[in-house]
């Protein structure tokens, strides 16, 4: 079967498995990124005595008692030349856990705001067969990542806050919104007209950050049915970092195994929705095994 | 050309080119931040900072010193004001800092920006009060305003009111709010209190707000006590420059007229 058009993705999933598990995932994610914002508003639109979780993304205490810090931020503050004090320290060494185990990028598509916006654009970009656009290299972030340490260790402060959107758009939801949507209208035109997946799949260095904290993660997407890949490129259509898939998807011959690897895959899921066929799921990075896939176990297994 | 020379070529070519935009993208945040780092002199940071360079290079702007505040008088800065984004400040004219005794927003702080060793709220140096227009001052005028001194939560140290002779009516008292740096917190209660249209005792940020001597700079007066006794040529034998028919009485006299 060829390809199906860019505005037709994921429909065919939705005639053969049906609207809710064409899209599960998607919307689990978005029910997550929305939790993430309203349980740090509970305390003041309810009033004192509802608080769930104090702070923002960077730093916050949930239920009084679970301290979390984003390792990149105080990272920049190590480098800008702050000792960094256990408080701080053991909210982060939990969160760099939790993401090494569940995925880094899991931030991006599970947690991150800005998600919500890129992906708006990006769909809008299928919708309105929007194409083209400035080319650059998706290794850029790293670039960026490394700068905004150094430049944090040469001015002695947290440089990239400054106009890290990824705060601004949380901060800005929470403790007051300003002038944020101007910040986050200019990173939607990007994605939409100007460079497609621009922000996210190129120069967001949190996203690069957190992309090496699940480098070696241990919850992944695999295609253990990929023999029944029909090529309809709806998982190239929808993925956010689409160079990820092909390996697994298509290194059957090459001796590759089914699971996704790749540090960049964001563990979203929506390959999982979209794929009528059901080649992808939920595994983790152990159950590689090139020759016996999953679906073939099971036909040996009694 | 090889294939894979030409390839090995363009991938320089695109390092080189990611390298270098990254680069000056690096020295404009870079010189942005320098910028972005000066703080306006009516924003005062919470207590528990001791300079704004090292406060910027700790706080991560996660808000929760705003949210154990229980007098809700810390605000996150947004964009386009002129305080370094996210950060914490208040003000003082619209809402001072209560000195709570068990410092809420230096406990919840997680990243040590306001510093834990605050653990006297008396100790704190969020800013130094001073009486910027002697014009206005309704003290200064001659008049028994007195709230700056009445509100200061450390009346008689952080101000004191010193009497001087008012040379307007020639027979009054004028009682000068004079505010003390070695107590002052800088809580901007006084300021806030002022009962003129514009405040005329502010917080200004210490480094605003105090003068430094020169390190070598001794006070002749000091060193006396210090040392029990003038290290100078004593009193009596000291030539004074005085003009012509004014002489220096030690006995506690001071200056007066010859003639006398
Ligand atoms: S790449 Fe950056 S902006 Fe995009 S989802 Fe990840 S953290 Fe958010
Ligand atoms: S491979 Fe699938 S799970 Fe991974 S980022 Fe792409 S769509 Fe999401
Ligand atoms: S001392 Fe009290 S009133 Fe002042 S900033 Fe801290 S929590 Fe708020
Ligand atoms: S709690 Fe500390 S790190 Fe967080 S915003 Fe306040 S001063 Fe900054
Ligand atoms: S700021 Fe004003 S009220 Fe507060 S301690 Fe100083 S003099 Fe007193």
């Amino acid at each position: 079967m060829a390809a199906n058009l860019p505005e037709q993705v994921g429909k065919e999933a939705v005639l053969v498995k049906g609207w809710w598990r064409a899209n599960k995932w998607l919307l689990l994610r978005r029910t997550s990124q929305l939790l993430v914002i309203v349980i740090f508003l509970t305390g003041p639109l309810l009033g004192e005595g509802y608080w769930i979780a104090k702070g923002n993304l960077t730093s916050s205490l949930t239920f009084d008692i679970l301290p979390l810090t984003d390792p990149y931020v105080l990272l920049q503050s190590f480098f800008a030349g702050h000792e960094i004090i256990s408080q701080a320290l053991i909210g982060a060494v939990i969160v760099t856990v939790f993401y090494f185990l569940v995925g880094g990028r899991v931030f991006c598509s599970w947690v991150c705001p800005v998600n919500v916006v890129t992906d708006a654009a990006d769909g809008l970009r299928r919708k309105y067969k929007i194409k083209g656009g400035a080319r650059f290299s998706r290794d850029l972030r790293y670039w960026i990542l490394a700068m905004t340490l150094i430049v944090a260790a040469v001015t002695g402060s947290i440089v990239w806050e400054f106009i890290n959107p990824v705060s601004i758009l949380h901060r800005s939801i929470i403790f007051g919104f300003g002038y944020a949507g101007l910040v986050i209208l200019a990173i939607f035109l990007f994605d939409l007209l100007l460079s497609r997946q621009g922000w996210c799949g190129h120069l967001c260095p949190v996203g690069a950050f957190y992309s090496l904290l699940g480098r070696i993660s241990l919850v992944r997407v695999s295609a253990p049915n990929r023999e029944s890949c029909d090529d309809c490129m709806d998982c190239f259509m929808v993925c956010p970092e689409k160079q990820v898939i092909k390996p697994a998807l298509k290194g059957a011959d090459k001796g590759i195994g089914p699971v996704i690897t790749d540090m960049n895959c964001t563990n979203c899921g929506r390959c999982i929705d979209v794929c009528a066929k059901d080649v992808f799921k939920f595994s983790n990075r152990f159950n590689n095994d090139t020759l016996l896939n999953e679906s073939k176990k099971e036909e040996v297994a009694p | 050309m090889l294939k894979h020379q030409l390839s090995r070529r363009r991938f320089i070519v695109d390092t080189a080119r990611a390298a270098s935009g990254v680069a000056l993208l690096g020295v404009g945040l870079g010189l942005y931040t320098k910028e972005a780092k000066s703080l306006p002199a009516y924003a005062l940071r919470p207590p528990g900072v001791e300079n704004e360079d090292d406060f910027l290079a700790a706080c991560i702007r996660c808000g929760l010193c705003v949210r154990d505040c229980p007098y809700d008088i810390l605000k996150l800065s947004e964009l386009a004001e002129p305080v370094a984004l996210g950060t914490p400040y208040f003000e003082a004219r619209k809402i001072p800092c209560e000195m709570c005794e068990d410092i809420p927003c230096v406990v919840a702080c997680p990243t040590g920006a306001l510093d834990k060793e605050l653990t006297n709220i008396d100790d704190a140096r969020m800013g130094l009060a001073v009486i910027v227009d002697q014009e206005t001052c309704l003290n200064y005028l001659g008049l028994r305003c007195d709230v700056c001194h009445r509100i200061c939560p450390l009346i008689n140290e952080a101000i004191t009111l010193e009497p001087r002779h008012n040379q307007r009516s020639g027979k009054h008292t004028i009682f000068i709010p004079v505010v003390h740096s070695d107590k002052c917190t800088g809580c901007g209660k006084c300021e806030r209190g002022c009962v003129l249209e514009e405040a005329a005792i502010k917080v200004l940020p210490l480094k605003l707000a105090k003068g430094e001597l020169g390190h070598h700079y001794r006070l002749g007066w000091e060193e006396k006590e210090k040392a029990g006794k003038s290290l100078v040529t004593p009193d009596k034998e000291h030539k004074y420059n005085l003009p012509e028919g004014l002489k220096y009485e030690h006995e506690g006299e001071g200056l007066m007229k010859d003639s006398r």
